[in-house]
């Protein structure tokens, strides 16, 4: 099919893309500019010199620690909520159970449940488990909210399993642990990758949970760090701009090797 | 063979995990709606009385309609520009593929980063617009500049679902109604627009519960200012809940907005003539 160049549109996306990009641009470049260039001289004049100082004062500032507990805090989201969903799809598609059934009806419901609506009570829950300050506040119910979706694409991932191949298994002798272990996480990889990536990026980019259920500095994560500089750096904005930098920087580093999988979970199950 | 299916074990692990975190606290917000609670000693049960205070506090009122108000204004600046754009990047030419693979940068940045880095451009004295409108600082203006603060973070993420959509959209359609004689507006309006409905209704559904939820982007943008400008709902119950310490009388505003959240997902979805969402889900 033959097209004919498309000027309007081609005229609004580059619109779009100094929208995007020139706050991007922005941020790098305020960053690398000295504190007395900032206050001093225009937002788009040539920097006269540049320097990575900003970026040297935000990693003595406990910015490795922060990197570190939100690390954790992601792997460990990821691991409970892969850990927990998987045999559950299983079960889901496979089961004929009411239990099993009626339970991820429930779970389905739970995708319309804000997490803002519920903090109140998941400090109470928190704070009454002793839990309050930890990390483990942080992960346990970011992984709950990230179950609905999991679920979602797990058993849509496996729901497309032709049949012939549970039978075939069955046949072979091969008990619903086998079954789990050799067909079942082989071939729900995909959607787990999926899954992964999700759970990841919802983990990473935390907020209202950190804020609320969290405290001292060493428990604390990077968006809630970024928030607390602004604090701190109120008079050295090229500072701050370096932290929010260095915060995207290790997302952006999984982008340009996995861009496939972070484009493909960024939309998982949400349809054609 | 049925001895060959996995028991209800299986899924007794995901089913209690979401329980206790996600489920047992719905139910708990409504009862601690009916309770004074400062946070640290026990609740105490207070029958309606936060009820009637909600009836009458002009405030939490208020912050309805900002949320209502952003909610709409999001959606119409969205929608449209989402549409757009995620078509055209449909399209094979290598220069769309660069630049909507540019347009997808938005989403590794957090909400805290993105809100960070607005508030710093939008200076009024060292931004990138001296001079210019006070962006955050005037209570007409603040409440569209933080509508322009998402619509930047979440448009990305529309384009990418209108973008998957419209590249499932057969293109012997096209060819048919070229042979027809139709236009590219004409082929926008009676192919691409039909075909993309189920995609507008998820993305709009997403949207809409996204705005009524924001608050991490207004936490850190205005904190809710200037006076109460920007305090939407969301943060109405933050603030009197974590700073004011009347934990009860937060949950009755989280209450509300949950109720506002689910009625306005049955709204979309009886709206269009569209029967579930996990139906749909369930055929992709």
């Amino acid at each position: 099919m033959k097209t004919r160049p498309n000027w309007p549109a081609g005229l609004f996306a580059v619109a779009w893309l100094v929208i995007v990009l020139g706050p991007l641009v922005y941020l790098v470049t305020v960053s690398l500019r000295t504190r007395s260039e900032y206050l001093g001289k225009s937002a788009w004049s040539i920097p006269e010199k540049l320097t990575l100082e900003n970026y040297g004062t935000v990693l003595t500032g406990g910015f490795g620690q922060y990197l570190l507990n939100n690390v954790i805090v992601t792997v460990a989201t990821v691991a409970i909520v892969v850990v927990v969903a998987v045999p559950c799809a299983y079960a889901v598609v496979r089961s004929t159970g009411k239990f099993v059934q009626r339970g991820f009806t429930l779970l389905l419901i739970g995708l319309a449940i804000p997490a803002q609506a519920t903090i109140i009570p998941i400090y109470l829950l928190i704070t009454r488990m002793r839990l309050y300050d930890t990390l483990t506040a942080i992960i346990l119910p970011t992984a709950a909210f990230a179950l609905p979706v999991a679920m979602l694409v797990l058993t849509n991932s496996l729901r497309d399993v032709p049949r012939e191949l549970y039978e075939a298994q069955a046949i072979d002798g091969a008990g619903p642990l086998r079954v789990l272990v050799s067909l079942v996480l082989p071939l729900a990889r995909p959607a787990i990758t999926t899954v992964g990536v999700y759970t990841a990026l919802n983990a990473w980019n935390g907020f209202l949970f950190p804020l609320v259920l969290t405290q001292s500095e060493s428990s604390r994560v990077l968006t809630l760090g970024l928030y607390d500089f602004r604090g701190q750096f109120t008079t050295n904005v090229p500072a701050l701009l370096a932290a929010v930098t260095l915060s995207v920087l290790p997302i952006f580093v999984v982008y340009l090797i996995g861009r496939r999988f972070l484009l493909s979970g960024l939309t998982a199950g949400f349809g054609k | 063979m049925s001895s060959q299916r996995p028991s209800g074990w299986y899924a007794v692990p995901a089913f209690a995990f979401f329980g206790v975190f996600a489920a047992l606290p719905m139910v708990l917000v409504v009862y601690l709606s009916f309770t004074t609670w400062d946070g640290l000693s026990t609740p105490a049960f207070n029958g309606v009385d936060n009820w009637t205070r909600l009836i009458q506090d002009g405030e939490a009122h208020a912050s309805v309609g900002r949320t209502l108000l952003l909610m709409v204004v999001s959606w119409l600046v969205q929608t449209p520009i989402a549409l757009l754009i995620g078509v055209w990047a449909a399209g094979k030419q290598w220069s769309r593929a660069v630049l909507s693979s540019i347009f997808f940068l938005p989403l590794l940045l957090s909400t805290a980063a993105i809100a960070l880095l607005w508030q710093v451009l939008l200076d009024p004295n060292f931004g990138a617009f001296i001079g210019g409108p006070l962006f955050l600082g005037d209570t007409d203006i603040a409440i569209y500049t933080v509508v322009f603060v998402i619509s930047w973070q979440y448009i990305p993420f529309h384009t990418l679902l209108y973008q998957g959509a419209a590249r499932a959209i057969p293109a012997s359609l096209y060819e048919a109604s070229i042979i027809d004689g139709a236009g590219r507006l004409g082929r926008f309006w009676n192919i691409t627009l039909p075909q993309l409905r189920y995609t507008i209704v998820t993305s709009s559904v997403l949207m809409l519960v996204g705005s009524l939820t924001t608050f991490d982007t207004v936490l850190i943008l205005t904190g809710g200012g200037p006076g109460t400008a920007t305090r939407i709902l969301p943060l109405h119950m933050y603030i009197t809940g974590f700073s004011g310490f009347e934990m009860g009388y937060a949950s009755t505003i989280a209450v509300v907005l949950v109720v506002l959240g689910t009625a306005l997902s049955v709204a979309v979805m009886r709206w269009s003539g569209f029967r579930s969402m996990s139906s749909q889900q369930e055929g992709s």
